[in-house]
């Protein structure tokens, strides 16, 4: 991915600044709440949201093994519509080649709609290398931009700032990018917001040159599809002459009739709305209307080696709504940040390692970003068992093994820092597979109970710094229960406790079941748990 | 720019992950599960004209019913109301929906392309639309002559757009085997909103930021008080 993010602290040490941001902490907990409420009623209204889950689930995993099938129907479609496709491997190639239609413009500065692909690939860095202005026109990226900042959360990228401190951005710093902002402006997100569109209009109307994510393309037809709230996507998309769209070739869906799923359940999981402000659909080029140019940019930079792994590949379907986000305890302390990617909370924690590699300390960390909770999955309208995936990633890290790394197979070492962890691990497999080994080491631990330590030694002390250690009960449970019935205990091992993480592949069957406890849920439990937030 | 190697290689990769090491044989997508509703309820036709109503008003449309003879009168006071210094019409709207209109109005054509700064200009556009969505309360344009090019219901500041009774089905399901996905849609519901500032919903920040719907009736308007809106989820 891109170098933009590379030589991030890892998760630990920037979740340990994070969390201690409290205006962060406030908003994030805010909206993360907000948004989780209404989406619980968005879904309600549907009866049938398991039956989508499972058909978008369905659609995703059928693309993506005929995934080359696809593509190249994409490819004749949008061709025969007056578009011309590009193939990039990496994010350098994709800026390479976006950077190269501009020059051959002869244009220097571009209008950008909100687009996760683009962050990926560092595109605003590369084009301003090459001499080329990149307009973020959606507010929350306006306002992130001209603080010179990263974006923190998927749906509302400047989350973490309030409005007097958006009103400090604006007035600081609009003036070095194009028209000022008004004399005196009140940090009234009325205010705020019309100070931007006086501001970004100049652009739009300027502006030769549109760049665009896709939220969806259609195979059959060559057709984009893009979701949008404030119609800042609907300027970029229609007002330029050329238009440019970079996107991952996850994005693809076979048929223009997949839509009525999407459209369904996309906005309803990401902003709790029965559908978002503005939608826009084309196909190629159309006589006098809207640019008469377009480039589609088709991007890999490591979704091939995803789809390699057939645990992780589930990781595509993701149409991201960010509803994992807003459901996620860690997420909502840490907040979007400290993922170092432009992918935050469970979907970027199982992403990001797959995209990047293992290589690096802070993506080796990702897969510990979470609680294995659950509520991810359930909330998932494309229902990837994010920690699924996310145990497969600690155990590919920590043991190594066969993976794919730019189109090669290979196999990866244990990640350093992590053998430590393996040792316990194995030490701990190997006792767990062997009942009268762990029965004596628990019958040990507790006839040794007053002799236990208050604090850990060794790096573990970090964790018994700050909390006592919880006392060992004076029996096993073994004990007890032997003591109270006439029966030991059967080893039930298994059923009953999590099956989230037990279902190891995601069939339509699978998800549908599971769906059912997000969408027709009306006790409070099933709803508090489940039911979380919202895009492109 | 773009080297053939680049989509050969991806493609290889896309084989060698699936075990394909061809090109896979043409997929077979009747096996995706689509046991899904096609309409959420059972509505009378006036039902899910509430429906779209109450929809299109919860996302702070102003809906406004009329019947076919009263509309150019509704449309003409609306522009009164609304200030319209100048409005701007797409070629194919039905010329007798603006007889009453007094105010300076220029209509696009279809071989050019509009000047967006000529737009920038004028206060409203009045449309047909190609479709709307009761469930969600989407109004569908696709560039059709009575709806013209996409930038003109983009850059003024007001939107009047007309839905007829014909043109309005329950859902989403229903609404895309009537469309034509090659021509470009602009599917909107309600006016430009953002939640970026504290989540605070303020509306228009780049589109029309007051958008005006009629909904032609056969009968006269329906008085509030028989306006029984459904839920979606009924
Ligand atoms: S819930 Fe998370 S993983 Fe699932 S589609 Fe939404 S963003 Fe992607």
């Amino acid at each position: 991915m891109s170098g933009t993010y590379l030589g991030l602290p890892s998760f630990p040490k920037a979740a340990h600044d994070s969390t201690r941001d409290t205006q962060l902490r406030a908003n994030l907990t805010h909206a993360t709440h907000t948004i989780r409420t209404k989406r619980a009623t968005a879904i309600n209204e549907l009866t049938d949201w398991p039956q989508l889950r499972a058909a978008g689930a369905a659609i995703k995993d059928h693309t993506l093994h005929h995934l080359d099938h696809y593509l190249l129907q994409l490819e004749a479609a949008v061709t025969a519509a007056g578009g011309t496709v590009h193939w990039a491997l990496d994010a350098n190639e994709a800026n390479t080649i976006a950077t190269q239609i501009i020059k051959n413009t002869g244009e220097t500065e571009v209008v950008k709609i909100k687009s996760m692909t683009t962050q990926e690939t560092g595109l605003n860095h590369a084009l301003e290398t090459a001499g080329i202005h990149a307009y973020e026109t959606d507010l929350a990226e306006l306002i992130v931009q001209l603080a010179n900042d990263k974006p923190s959360h998927i749906l509302v990228p400047a989350i973490h700032k309030n409005r007097t401190e958006i009103r400090d951005i604006f007035t600081t710093h609009m003036t070095h990018w194009g028209r000022p902002a008004p004399d005196n402006l009140t940090d009234n997100p009325t205010d705020l917001a019309e100070a931007a569109r006086l501001h970004l209009r100049e652009k739009f109307l300027n502006t030769k040159i549109g760049i665009s994510g896709a939220n969806f393309m259609i195979a059959e037809t060559g057709t984009m599809v893009i979701l949008e709230s404030e119609g800042n996507g609907r300027m970029c998309l229609t007002l330029p002459d050329t238009l440019i769209t970079i996107a991952g070739i996850e994005k693809i869906i076979p048929t223009y009739q997949d839509l009525e799923v999407f459209l369904q359940t996309l906005p309803r999981s990401s902003t709790a709305e029965r559908m978002n402000p503005y939608t826009s659909l084309w196909t190629g080029t159309t006589p006098h209307d809207g640019p008469h140019t377009f480039h589609l940019i088709l991007l890999d930079n490591g979704r091939t080696d995803t789809l390699a792994d057939t645990t992780g590949q589930q990781a595509l379907r993701c149409i991201r709504c960010s509803a994992c986000l807003n459901v996620c305890p860690v997420y909502e302390r840490a907040g979007g940040h400290a993922y170092g990617s432009p992918y935050p909370g469970p979907i970027g924690a199982i992403l990001t390692p797959q995209l990047r590699g293992t290589t690096t300390p802070l993506d080796t960390s990702l897969p510990y970003a979470s609680t294995l909770c659950g509520a991810c999955y359930d909330v998932c309208p494309v229902a990837i068992n994010i920690p699924q995936v996310l145990v497969h990633l600690r155990e590919r890290i920590t043991q190594g093994g066969p993976t794919t790394t730019h189109g090669t197979r290979t196999t990866i070492q244990p990640a350093k820092g992590h053998r430590l962890e393996r040792t316990t691990m194995r030490a701990t497999r190997w006792t767990l597979n062997h009942p009268t080994a762990l029965q004596h080491a628990h019958n040990l631990a507790t006839h040794t109970r007053h002799l236990h330590p208050q604090h850990l030694p060794g790096p573990a002390h970090h964790w018994t710094d700050t909390r006592n250690l919880p006392p060992l009960p004076p029996h096993t449970f073994r004990h007890w229960w032997q003591h109270h019935h006439q029966t030991p205990p059967t080893t039930n091992t298994g059923k009953g406790t999590d099956t989230r993480s037990e279902t190891a592949t995601d069939t339509g069957t699978d998800t549908g079941t599971a769906g059912t406890d997000t969408g027709t849920g009306t006790g409070t439990g099933t709803n508090t748990q489940t039911d979380g937030g919202p895009q492109q | 720019m773009t080297t053939n190697t680049s989509r050969d290689e991806i493609l290889r990769r896309i084989r060698q992950a699936l075990g394909t090491p061809t090109p896979t044989t043409p997929p077979d997508p009747t096996t995706i599960p689509r046991n899904y509703l096609t309409t959420h309820a059972h509505r009378t036709p006036q039902q899910t004209t509430n429906l779209l109503a109450d929809n299109l008003t919860d996302y702070r449309a102003t809906v406004h019913r009329t019947t076919e003879t009263h509309l150019p009168h509704t449309i003409a006071n609306l522009l009164t109301h609304h200030g319209t210094q100048r409005a701007i019409t797409p070629p194919g709207l039905p010329p007798h929906w603006l007889t009453h209109i007094t105010t300076p109005l220029t209509t696009t054509t279809t071989d050019t392309h509009p000047d967006p700064h000529t737009l920038d200009t004028i206060d409203t556009v009045i449309t047909h639309s190609a479709l709307a969505i009761a469930e969600t309360g989407t109004i569908i344009l696709d560039a059709s002559p009575d709806q013209g090019h996409r930038a003109i219901t983009l850059i003024p500041d007001h939107h009047i757009c007309i839905i007829t009774p014909d043109h309005i089905v329950e859902s989403l399901p229903q609404a895309l085997p009537r469309l034509n996905p090659t021509r470009p849609q602009t599917w909107i519901s309600g006016p430009s909103a953002t939640s970026d500032i504290e989540l605070t919903r303020i509306e228009g920040v780049h589109g029309p930021r007051t958008l005006d719907v009629i909904i032609v009736t056969a009968e006269p308007s329906t008085a509030p008080a028989e306006t029984v809106s459904d839920e979606p989820s009924a």
